[in-house]
């Protein structure tokens, strides 16, 4: 299996290459979109600033390719977050393949969030033998909106997304890469998904 | 509901673990890697390694040491020790650390939290701030707390945040050390004046202290070394006391 973790430059990616070979699987990184379109599964990583996130996509034309993607694809963190249609961080527009915004935390909540917290209303198979109430780990200082796409939340003042999907393509707002077992299942069950002819 | 964290603190010279550890279980009680993975294992929330090397291949074994924690390790983990420009950070954080800790690199030059902070996000700046309680003032201290300045500690922990740290990592040299408790008074009064999490620091001796840093001291997290190394409390033990006394953990 071809598994490409989409290198842009925003942030730490090498966690996720070892938590895909704690698996038992080998990763490659690249931003060569030659590479990404023959991928078995795509990885699309992100932390950081929204709006510099997106102008390093659009500079190497990876805005146009990763909504045409038919195999499994999952954002993680920022990654979700820039596939959502608009995000206030930085007033941009995202890939718009996720039909939710993204805004900020209240004022009155300590942000960034950090630390662990616990996803429920799992509906997915990404979720496949995880709990209802896991806890898994999460830095964040803004959110996606609950949506008609969500499928799994999280309350922090407010009742959120933390993972959402639409077709082939998958978000989670937490790091799976960091979130120690729950989140080496997430992955591999991420890894396991069967592709689309 | 966000839980709070337990953090144990590793001291690392020359990517080895330095005093402080006995884990019989142990192979070799000087890898840090092994130590870390023990660790995540028995359910610390994140990890702390604090470089207090200083030679010149520092940077190198300590990037080294970052990539085979990241390698082995499930959990987030921070890295700190003289870390004092953006190529330090950027090595650390492209090696799989999740958060760098500056302390006296920030007091000597604050802009470096700004730039930190735009360049690799507030999420992964952590700023660490060594304070002394003299005549009643909490003052900052620098160099591991050998040198007295004479800012005062809720002026500067306002100003980092400010400047854009994602966190504070406050520890009280009156506590630290003395196995009775943090200093909750004061990490009460950051956790009120701040919107970003303070972690505790200094003075870990029993469960109870890390339940009245977190409810007295209004703690984010709590962190602590001997008390892990030395296998006095047992983190699993540690939180399902924390959650009898009310307080969030991951278990």
């Amino acid at each position: 299996m071809k598994i490409v973790i989409i290198d842009y430059g925003a942030g730490n990616i090498q966690s996720i290459k070892f938590a895909i070979e704690r698996l038992g699987y080998e990763a490659i990184l690249s931003s060569d979109p030659a590479e990404i379109k023959t991928a078995d599964k795509v990885i699309f990583p992100g932390v950081g600033e929204a709006s510099s996130a997106m102008k390093m996509l659009k500079s190497t034309g990876l805005d146009k390719l990763i909504p045409t993607l038919e195999q499994p694809v999952l954002g993680i963190c920022l990654g979700m977050q820039l596939m959502c249609t608009y995000c206030e961080e930085g007033d941009t527009d995202g890939l718009g393949i996720f039909h939710a915004n993204v805004v900020k935390f209240d004022n009155k909540l300590k942000v960034p969030q950090i630390g662990w917290n616990k996803i429920y209303d799992l509906k997915s198979p990404l979720f496949s033998g995880i709990s209802e109430g896991e806890f898994v780990y999460l830095v964040h200082s803004f959110y996606v909106k609950e949506c008609s796409e969500t499928i799994s939340s999280t309350e922090y003042g407010v009742e959120y997304t933390s993972a959402i999907q639409k077709d082939n393509f998958y978000g989670v707002q937490f790091h799976p890469e960091k979130s120690s077992e729950a989140g080496e299942k997430i992955l591999g069950n991420f890894l396991k998904l069967e592709v689309r002819n | 509901m966000l839980t709070k964290r337990i953090i144990p603190c590793l001291d690392i010279k020359d990517g080895r673990t330095v005093k402080g550890v006995n884990f019989i279980d142990l192979r070799d009680a000087g890898d840090p890697v092994e130590l870390a993975e023990i660790y995540a294992k028995s359910g610390a929330d994140e990890l702390v390694f604090l470089d207090i090397s200083a030679t010149e291949e520092k940077r190198k074994t300590l990037a080294d040491l970052v990539r085979r924690v990241a390698e082995k390790v499930n959990i987030p983990f921070t890295v700190g020790g003289g870390i004092s420009s953006i190529e330090d950070v950027d090595i650390l954080l492209k090696n799989g650390a999740d958060k760098v800790s500056i302390n006296s690199s920030a007091f000597k030059k604050p802009n470096l939290i700004n730039e930190l902070a735009a360049k690799f996000g507030s999420q992964c700046i952590t700023v660490a701030i060594d304070a002394k309680q003299v005549n009643g003032e909490w003052l900052v201290h620098l160099v591991g707390g050998k040198v007295p300045t004479d800012v005062n500690l809720f002026q500067w922990a306002k100003e980092v945040e400010e400047r854009g740290a994602g966190e504070i990592l406050f520890t009280s040299m009156n506590n630290d050390g003395t196995k009775e408790g943090f200093a909750n008074k004061a990490l009460a009064v950051l956790s009120s004046d701040l919107n970003i999490p303070i972690i505790a620091s200094g003075g870990a001796g029993t469960m109870q202290h890390f339940t009245d840093a977190f409810i007295k001291g209004k703690a984010d997290a709590a962190l602590a070394a001997s008390v892990f190394h030395f296998k006095e409390i047992e983190i699993k033990d540690l939180k399902e006391e924390l959650r009898r006394n009310g307080v969030e953990v991951r278990l």
